[in-house]
């Protein structure tokens, strides 16, 4: 086959290295004024498009994100990385508040459709929600293969072979194109975009369009009832003999006496 | 200093000042180091030490990329693999 068409996800997440804090009225995480950056997990799919470009196995990479207009900074990010062209399917801030997994994949489903992929590749979860759930509902959805928490993509005949990094170890599956993929940690190294890359990324063509475009209703479905830090770790205590351990035990209620 | 030796450390000042953003110490912190490092070295005008000390600035560019990836690569690993 000619040239695999790949759609790539890309989520703008709150950066890796700020430190999270909860909004004083609990509703959220205070988002304004802190660095954002592409969810590392889509880097790391944007890579491998990427490379699956150089490698001639792919004939276009487009990178989609929907939320509000800081996305295309993301967007460009992508193309500074390599894809071709992408496409930010904008969602107002307050709309995006609300904006779940299943949204996401409807409307990548129909980008999917629309732009005839073969591919559709995310990274195998976001870190700011951790659902794990957009590629996976993708699949299902379009009624494609999944392979998920991918470590190694190759092209054979008839289709790809995915490893899968799964708790026993390594999973090694065989599926047909078109398949959605979901990137894990080990599946590259994700490059910096540099400078010149990021001005080329400028002229790359960004279609901007809205979910009604693809019939999406991003209505909410779910209201956030509370927001919280995770509780405060207690601290241990150390114990200088077993007795005093088994003493300790016996006193808590965790071994009869 | 010469045209195209100019345009060059023009573009290594660029390009450092653009990976600074990402400086775990804060972009104010890397700037002022940065612009305090090239100004040193504002009378040089030997072009083969000017190579010398791109070569030098292209080897940080290197570094501070790989920094950026392992930092990355590491916090992440720790965050969702039990090790």
């Amino acid at each position: 086959m000619s040239g695999l068409r790949v759609i790539v996800g890309c989520k703008r997440v709150i950066d890796y290295a700020v430190k999270i804090r909860v909004k004083p009225d609990k509703t959220g995480v205070i988002t304004d004024g802190v660095k954002h950056s592409m969810n590392p997990f889509d880097e790391i799919a944007v890579e491998e498009a990427v490379r699956m470009k150089e490698k001639k196995l792919a004939s276009e990479v487009i990178a989609v994100s929907c939320g509000p207009t800081q996305c295309q900074e993301t967007l460009r990010t992508a193309m500074a990385m390599g894809a071709d062209k992408s496409i930010h399917v904008e969602v107002d801030a307050a709309t995006y508040e609300n904006l779940q997994p299943l949204h996401v994949a409807k409307i990548l489903a129909k980008v999917a459709q629309e732009e005839k992929a073969d591919i559709v590749f995310t990274g195998k979860q976001a870190i700011d929600d951790d659902c794990n759930q957009t590629g996976q509902m993708v699949a299902a959805i379009l009624d494609w293969p999944q392979a998920t928490f991918a470590s190694k993509v190759e092209k054979v005949d008839g289709g790809l072979t995915v490893t899968r990094e799964i708790d026993g170890g390594l999973e090694t599956i065989k599926v047909k194109v078109p398949a959605v993929l979901t990137a894990d940690l080990r599946l590259n190294e994700p490059r910096y975009a540099t400078l010149p890359n990021i001005m080329k990324a400028k002229k790359k063509p960004m279609a901007k369009k809205k979910p009604a475009d693809y019939g999406v209703d991003v209505g909410p479905r779910q209201s956030v009832l509370k927001v919280e830090d995770p509780p405060v770790r207690q601290a241990g205590s150390k114990l200088d003999s077993v007795e005093s351990l088994v003493a300790k035990l016996k006193d808590a209620g965790l071994v009869p006496s | 200093m010469s045209g195209p030796l100019k345009f060059r450390v023009k573009h290594l000042y660029k390009t450092l000042l653009h990976l600074g953003k990402d400086y775990p110490k804060g972009y104010e912190f890397f700037r002022s180091r940065l612009h305090a490092s090239f100004l040193r070295h504002k009378d040089v005008k030997n072009p083969e030490e000017v190579e010398a000390l791109i070569a030098k600035g292209e080897y940080v560019v290197k570094e501070l990329e790989a920094l950026y990836m392992l930092r990355k690569y590491r916090t992440l690993k720790k965050r969702y693999y039990d090790s």
